[in-house]
């Protein structure tokens, strides 16, 4: 879960990394009006969640009271790459020697967090691996034993620093190292980390992904930064299928029946579990198939969570059907997941039989689920039939 | 043989009295798996399925002398201290069945396994079976279910999701190829043992021939797989499935496991798929088709 800059800023601040005055605004006369409190020339910068503010126009210098609020005007307009603005952050401009990058990140591979350094901050970090490798330098660090500042100091001196640079940029990369650690953190990254020409150093940008899953373990800094619970912060904000596809699931604590993210079309989709869902969609779009959504049932869930799951695709408008599908089940109930469909269809008052286009859920308790979809009608079939094939029947019976 | 389980695995299960372990003692036990002894503080005392259950793991080792492993299936806020006792109780193997712990915890997890020489598989996975021989976690589901998906043979697999470890076992079992043995690794974007590090397994046992696996985006596990078997001049045959290539049209949106994520410049499913064609693997565009390539590979290597 991405923070936004200023909610990054404040979880710094909260740690004392050195930063420079900065307010956030939401009008151009709180701009005019910021611009004077912080008393000289500024930067203004959109805040959205997605990268690539300065190539879209959207950070831009004011010399005045007047210019600053010109800027918010036009900057708050600006869609970066598909996001609006939510505010604008006005800092102070400070006069800058040199830039750094840092960023520590979970490595998958290794298992350990990994510390990422560069003298040279500011531009793309990758490309400065690519074309100065001496400039970077990365280094483990252990999760359970201590921190320790000296992980911190050869970092720093790895990527060719030293001097009075190296004495002033251990203790703030050392502090982001125990924020990232502390807030469950999986990429906490400051560029650039400028030194001023008065050789001290302030962070000019960063940003912090929390775990999805930590953020129960840190409900009071969320709580602290105003982000609230509905806030999922993916890629693009959840639409109010996907926030009725949750509570669906919140029904009950049986099993899974959600995670629904919308499409637009016109085969609705009860699928599970997570790599047969992954598979299923892949499945239906290389028959052609239009998905009017994803999901995931999984684990065992209730009849009702069931039923309801079904109810709610069937209400999404241009769903002419729905294809029922999973990888053979251990744990999830065919027998409960066929009840489920069948009360779903009949409650938006559409016939099962017509509805479902196809059912292929083979596996635990798969006779007595078979039974019931004999009784109503419904096309099913078991295991001797493939993933791909089935999900083909089902765009079959669509056009 | 099989690798990293066989009938003679002596286990325990941490959290045994959890509705979810109380149905995965039943099933492991139906099927043939040595538990003996179980753990969830303050019932010591009771039993499940005739399995005694202790306060501490040191309890159980005290009785029943050193074990081979344990499976955990406590909630994530206790899993990380669960995972703890059984490496500080000398358990070497240690399958993590909780889904939703933060990755840290996880990396702790892993870090101390790995000073104690010992091995995690999971989290968020359905554990490890050797056909016929036992089983560790949810892997197959009820018994009698286990024994028609899973059949005694030559093909290992692994696979980053639980339910699609057991849709793969039965295509394989269904085309007359037995499985030596399958590991659900869990779909986080940390586990404890990844494809890579489960292949000198795989090579060392003369019983597997040939490898399946599952795989998804997000991460690095191909690309690592891919480097190993070209570092290593593997005599086993890879054959290898891709779901979730739509996602590559959806980058920073999450579908399916925790792992799947494309952020970054991570590889995307078309590059993995090119990363581990380059390595000699085959991919194959549907689950059907596996058995065929294996086949065929099979019969290259003779």
């Amino acid at each position: 879960m991405r923070f936004y800059e200023y909610e990054s800023k404040a979880l710094f601040r909260r740690h004392r990394l050195p930063l420079g005055p900065g307010q956030r605004v939401n009008s151009a006369a709180e701009a005019r009006q910021a611009f004077g409190e912080i008393g000289g020339p500024v930067v203004l910068k959109s805040q959205v969640l997605s990268g690539g503010r300065m190539k879209a126009g959207a950070v831009k210098f004011a010399e005045s009271a007047d210019e600053a609020a010109e800027h918010f005007q036009s900057i708050m307009p600006i869609v970066v790459q598909g996001e609006s603005a939510r505010s604008v952050l006005v800092e102070r401009k400070s006069a800058v020697a040199q830039e750094y990058f840092v960023a520590i990140t979970w490595d998958g591979r290794a298992k350990k967090p990994v510390l990422v350094f560069s003298d040279m901050g500011g531009i793309d970090i990758e490309e400065v691996a690519e074309t100065h490798p001496e400039h970077v330098s990365k280094t483990h660090f252990s999760s359970i034993l201590p921190l320790s500042p000296r992980i911190a100091k050869e970092a720093v001196g790895a990527a060719g620093v030293t001097g009075a640079a190296l004495n002033r940029l251990t203790p703030i990369v050392f502090e982001l190292m125990k924020i990232f650690l502390a807030y469950d953190l999986t990429l906490a990254e400051i560029n650039p980390l400028a030194r001023l020409e008065d050789g001290s150093f302030v962070v000019l940008d960063g940003h912090v992904d929390m775990e999805a899953e930590a953020r129960g373990n840190h409900k009071k800094l969320l709580e602290e930064l105003g982000i609230g619970e509905d806030e999922t912060r993916q890629a693009r904000p959840p639409t109010d299928f996907e926030l009725a596809g949750a509570r669906v699931n919140a029904v009950d604590h049986r099993g899974v029946a959600g995670n629904v993210v919308e499409f637009d079309g016109n085969l609705g989709l009860v699928i599970g579990a997570g790599g047969g869902s992954l598979t299923l969609f892949d499945a239906v779009r290389q028959h052609g198939g239009r998905p009017a959504n994803y999901c995931e049932i999984g684990g065992n869930p209730s009849v009702k969570k069931a039923e309801a799951l079904t109810q709610l695709i069937l209400s999404k408008p241009g769903v002419e059907k729905l294809a029922v599908m999973m990888n053979v089940v251990s744990n999830t109930r065919v027998d409960i997941v066929a009840r489920g469909v069948i009360k779903g269809c009949i409650a938006a008052g559409r016939d099962p039989a017509e509805t479902i286009a196809i059912f292929r859920i083979p596996g635990s308790w798969e006779d007595e689920g078979f039974k019931i979809l004999r009784k109503y009608g419904v096309e099913y079939c078991d295991r001797s039939v493939s993933m791909h094939d089935a999900a083909g029947r089902a765009v079959a019976k669509i056009s | 043989m099989s690798i990293l389980i066989s009938k003679d695995t002596k286990f325990i299960i941490q959290g045994i009295t959890g509705r979810e372990a109380v149905n995965l003692t039943r099933e492991n036990l139906d099927y043939g798996a040595r538990i003996v002894g179980g753990v969830t503080p303050g019932r010591a005392g009771r039993d499940v399925y005739g399995v005694p259950v202790y306060d501490c793991v040191r309890d159980v080792v005290r009785k029943e002398g050193s074990l081979d492993g344990s499976v955990v299936s406590v909630p994530p806020k206790f899993t990380r201290d669960a995972v703890f006792e059984a490496l500080e109780n000398r358990i070497r193997l240690v399958v993590v069945v909780t889904e939703n712990v933060p990755r840290r915890e996880v990396a702790q997890m892993v870090e101390l396994a790995t000073l104690r020489g010992a091995r995690i598989i999971g989290p968020n996975c359905l554990g490890i079976i050797s056909p016929d021989e036992a089983k560790m976690g949810g892997v197959g589901g009820p018994a009698a279910n286990t024994r028609q998906a899973y059949t005694k043979g030559n093909i290992g697999v692994m696979s980053r999701s639980g339910g699609m470890t057991t849709e793969i076992a039965s295509t394989l079992t269904a085309a007359g190829l037995g499985q030596s043995t399958c590991v659900s690794i869990g779909g986080d974007a940390i586990v404890g043992t990844s494809y890579a590090e489960l292949m000198p397994l795989f090579e060392a046992d003369p019983e597997t021939r040939a490898i399946a696996i599952y795989s998804e985006p997000g991460g690095r596990m191909e690309a690592e797989l891919a480097e190993w078997i070209q570092a290593n001049n593997s005599r086993l045959p890879v054959v290898a499935f891709m779901a979730g290539r739509f996602m590559d049209e959806m980058k920073g949106m999450r579908f399916g496991h925790a792992g799947t994520i494309v952020e970054g410049k991570e590889d995307t499913t078309a590059e993995k798929i090119k990363r581990m064609e380059q390595a000699g693997i085959s991919v194959a565009e549907r689950i059907e088709e596996i058995p065929r390539l294996l086949e065929k590979r099979l019969a290259e290597v003779k």
